[in-house]
């Protein structure tokens, strides 16, 4: 892992608007994300966990620049592209491409497989004909696909191999960052299973840098060099994964997120910490800090003052007002 | 005396499509009993959900059961009338579905859907039936039963709506809850809570439970014993520890080794499978279109045998009693 930030999020804020009814005045406000910080490495992979409502999808498309934070910056190689129009982004898509949850959705019923994998190419590259052809056919053999199926339609495909054109397509224009937002969910373990090899594949030929959104943990654990748990909006702890699952999370949060996860090895199981109610609004968050109202260890500063996120040693960041544990002596 | 409240015996369901005949479910077999939760785990079209569906006579058309036997309390389900099964279900078997937003009636509140079903199974007054909900939502721990009474489903939370769905399964005094990706809409947190909630429920009013996931995690945590189901019937079965630790049939190995493995439990115990690829089953799951002759995993089984083309397996002993697995290493053609 190199010490150079490829993509860095500042302050990175959003709100989404929602009015109540089609002529109403009165309107909801929901915080998105709200002051995120982090960095991804080159060549690394950061893992983003969280619960529906959290944050994570919007934090992935708002650095993809599909959604333009309220705001905050966004850099990659240290140039923010917030500001930067349609056509100035261009050259930066090349670089920055995304994976989706469903790779049913996210191809057009009417293209063929050329024709998905041959739109990036045709949009910002001069390849044609022939040679654009042999270009996909590389591709789909890359993601292990064979060359032959260029002009089936993709309700042919199953949602593994679908989930392979879809990573084919990202790697069309050698992008540098690939955010992969969900890419196993949708799939049963053993397909699941073939995807995430082929991403690690992939990541060590081609020198990929991931953005890995999930909400599975064992998946994240996997994959990640590094993980972000999010909470309504705001990233509540950051570390490198041994730390967070060899017994050092410290935010109650993040304790009670895996030790919600089933776990198969009945050796392996830990302390169930069952969270009381649910997520709250993110229209209508409560004061303090964000977790507070469903946190065993909370304490009165909880509910009124919002704790920063805090380097507790290690590039270990935690949001939370108890102090900080030694990483040895967590559990 | 019978140790068993439902048995499913060689259950057969097809859907007759303008595709061709889909076999989706191909001589389901085990069986469920008191106070237990049995867990059916398989991957999506194995016939898990379809064959929840068939015990309570619910599946949808085109599709029918055309052979097999459901006994429940040793009577079969298939020969009952069709008024005959409206007192089964929700009245002695209850279902709860994956999605409770869609199980839900969004125009009445979440109390007078009780009510009606309350009533529907018991002669009861409307007041005590509305005792009897409100009784059952503090038994599921929604707060504030009277109040929850009277929302509307689009009010409450997944988590929320999940637990109206199990009391309005559990308020007529059901025996038998099948209980179809339960957890799967949910988050991880609500999940653990709700999986609490079912444990609790089956010890505290002996309520059995068939539960069907494609959580391995889940069925570890939750059943007594498990059935892993794989184009339509039962490739293993046996006490939940049997099965996940001293798996016998290789869809089961290959589908454990397809999970990312647990980090150890302490730091430097060993490095766990950080970074190492994970191991697949290549192929995918067969079409019930086309189904594969013999058995029906022998494509993509590493161990495939001559025999596994042409026969399929029956269902065969492999270790202490109540553990079997249908696979050719195990049977006498296998063998031979």
């Amino acid at each position: 892992m190199n010490q150079t930030p490829l993509v860095e999020a500042r302050g990175l804020t959003k709100y989404f608007i929602s009015r109540h009814g089609l002529l109403s005045r009165r309107q909801k406000c929901v915080v998105a994300l709200d002051g995120v910080n982090l960095a991804i490495y080159q060549q690394e992979t950061l893992g983003v966990v969280g619960e529906s409502g959290c944050g994570k999808t919007t934090l992935g498309r708002t650095i993809m620049r599909l959604i333009r934070p309220t705001s905050g910056q966004v850099l990659f190689e240290g140039q923010d592209l917030v500001p930067l129009s349609r056509r100035q982004m261009l050259r930066y898509r090349r670089d920055m491409q995304m994976v989706f949850q469903s790779p049913y959705s996210s191809f057009d019923p009417r293209f063929t497989v050329l024709n998905s994998i041959a739109e990036p190419l045709r949009t910002h590259t001069t390849l044609r004909g022939e040679v654009l052809v042999a270009r996909a056919h590389e591709l789909l053999e890359q993601v292990g696909m064979p060359g032959e199926i260029l002009h089936r339609y993709p309700h042919e495909f199953s949602g593994g191999q679908l989930q392979r054109i879809a990573v084919a397509r990202a790697l069309a224009l050698n992008p540098k960052f690939i955010v992969l937002d969900e890419p196993t969910s949708a799939l049963d373990v053993s397909v699941q299973a073939q995807i995430i090899n082929l991403l690690q594949a992939l990541q060590r030929e081609l020198k990929l840098t991931y953005l890995f959104i999930s909400h599975d943990l064992s998946v994240v654990q996997h994959i990640s060099d590094r993980i972000a748990v999010m909470y309504l909006g705001q990233v509540v702890e950051l570390s490198a994964t041994e730390a967070i699952f060899y017994g050092g999370a410290h935010h109650p949060y993040t304790r009670a997120l895996l030790a919600s996860a089933p776990i198969l090895d009945p050796e392996l199981r830990r302390e169930r910490i069952i969270l009381k109610g649910g997520v709250p609004d993110p229209a209508n968050p409560p004061p303090g800090c964000r977790f507070h109202p469903r946190c065993p260890a909370g304490t009165a500063i909880c509910s009124e003052a919002e704790p920063d996120l805090t380097d507790v040693g290690d590039g270990h960041w935690v949001a939370c007002h108890r102090p900080p544990l030694q990483p040895n002596r967590a559990r | 005396m019978n140790d068993t409240l439902l048995s499913v015996e060689d259950l057969h369901v097809r859907f007759r499509t303008y595709a061709g005949v889909v076999y989706a479910v191909n001589g389901m077999t085990f069986d469920v009993r008191p106070g237990e939760t049995f867990g059916l785990v398989g991957e999506s079209g194995c016939g898990k959900s379809v064959t929840g569906l068939a015990v309570l006579r619910m599946v949808p058309h085109p599709g029918e059961i055309v052979k097999g036997r459901l006994l429940f309390h040793g009577e079969d389900l298939l020969q009952k009338s069709a008024t005959e099964m409206q007192d089964v279900r929700g009245g002695r078997i209850a279902m709860i579905f994956q999605d409770p937003s869609a199980s839900l009636n969004p125009v009445f509140t979440v109390g007078n859907q009780v009510v009606r079903v309350i009533r529907q199974h018991v002669p009861v007054s409307h007041a005590d039936a509305r005792q009897r909900a409100l009784d059952t939502f503090e038994a599921v721990g929604l707060p504030d039963p009277p109040r929850i009474f009277s929302t509307y489903p689009h009010e409450l939370s997944g988590g929320m709506q999940q637990r109206v769905m199990i009391a309005l399964a559990l308020s007529s005094g059901a025996e038998l809850l099948i209980a179809d990706e339960p957890t799967t809409a949910l988050d991880v947190t609500i999940q653990a809570q709700i999986l609490a909630l079912l444990t609790e429920l089956r010890d505290r009013q002996g309520v059995s439970m068939l539960l069907i996931t494609h959580n391995l995690g889940v069925v570890a945590e939750t059943c007594e014993r498990v059935g892993v189901a794989y184009a339509g019937h039962i490739v293993e079965m046996g006490q939940t520890d049997d099965v996940l630790r001293r798996m016998k049939h290789p869809y089961t190995r290959g589908l454990l080794a397809a999970l990312p493995p647990p980090p150890p439990p302490k730091r430097g115990g060993g490095g766990g499978g950080r970074g190492r690829p994970l191991q697949s089953i290549e192929g995918t799951v067969p079409d019930g279109l086309r189904l594969p002759a013999g058995c029906p995993f022998h494509p993509r089984c590493p161990e495939v045998m001559d025999v596994c083309r042409t026969a399929k397996p029956a269902l065969v002993s492999v270790g202490p009693p109540g553990h079997v697995a249908a696979c050719h290493l195990y049977t006498r053609e296998g063998v031979a």
